[in-house]
């Protein structure tokens, strides 16, 4: 792999590794407002 | 909402594509470094990118001493994460133009070294924010947030104040630029611009919904009849 290959597959990874641990957090929160008794 | 969202989320998507093909196909091939030179499109918007949400980061965290608006501290919040997701990039992507070019990875120049203790000091901010649970965190955050944004000026002017290894900037550093490259990376700078909205709109839901839960649980609590 060159190093412009290497450059652009890395931003793209870390952007989509951040965006990951965003999904994540929703789901968690999601799960949390489930969990809230109904009124 | 969901279907505007949706609409933006494809939009920034055919802008990155279109921003990738004018920097892997339409700007011209650099005489003396090649390819290698291409990584200027994605290193260059990123930090461009990186440097405003800081200034609004920093912005944001005047308006919250001031007026201490919990909008505020959320746009703080997301600033700095999003923004130094940015500057991860332009130092990652930095060392591997460096590589081929100068034939190091890293060096202590001035620029470089700056940029990581502009790094750091975001990455102090959020462990802080993560961490401390007392009242005073918003408050001892956007003070943090002040006096740390200091660093971004000198990083962008490191290159006139000292000696440096890193090329000089794009913009008011004297070199010339081909007109398809000027087009390429203003592309690219719009693309990540966008990106960077759509990623602070989805962490800025994601912070609020999280407030407003934790509000709701601390009403539950108290209303909870005690044994």
């Amino acid at each position: 792999m060159n190093f412009l290959d290497a450059a652009y597959i890395a931003t793209w990874l870390i952007h989509i590794a951040y965006l990951t641990t965003l999904v994540g957090r929703f789901k968690k929160l999601r799960q949390e407002i489930g969990q809230l008794p109904r009124k | 909402m969901k279907h505007r969202f949706t609409i933006f989320a494809l939009i920034v998507l055919a802008l990155l594509s279109y921003a990738l093909y004018q920097a892997l196909v339409v700007a011209p091939t650099e005489q003396t470094m090649g390819d290698v030179q291409r990584i200027f499109y994605y290193h260059v918007p990123s930090a461009w990118t990186a440097f405003l949400l800081f200034f609004i980061n920093f912005l944001a965290s005047i308006w919250y001493l001031v007026q201490r608006k919990p909008a505020a501290d959320i746009v703080a919040l997301t600033t700095a994460e999003v923004g130094t997701v940015f500057c991860t990039v332009v130092l990652v992507t930095g060392p591997l133009w460096a590589r081929p070019v100068w034939g190091i990875w890293w060096t202590w120049d001035v620029r470089l070294t700056s940029t990581l203790v502009l790094w750091l000091i975001y990455v102090s901010y959020l462990i802080l924010r993560r961490f401390s649970t007392g009242s005073q965190t918003p408050v001892l955050a956007a003070a943090l947030a002040i006096f740390g944004f200091v660093d971004v000026p000198i990083v962008y002017l490191s290159i006139w104040f000292f000696r440096t290894q890193h090329p000089q900037p794009v913009m008011g550093g004297g070199g010339s630029l081909d007109p398809r490259m000027w087009h390429a990376l203003l592309i690219n700078w719009l693309a990540f611009l966008a990106f960077a909205l759509l990623v602070c709109s989805i962490r800025y839901r994601l912070e609020f919904l999280q407030r407003e839960l934790e509000e709701t649980q601390a009403l539950e609590s108290l209303l909870e009849p005690k044994p």
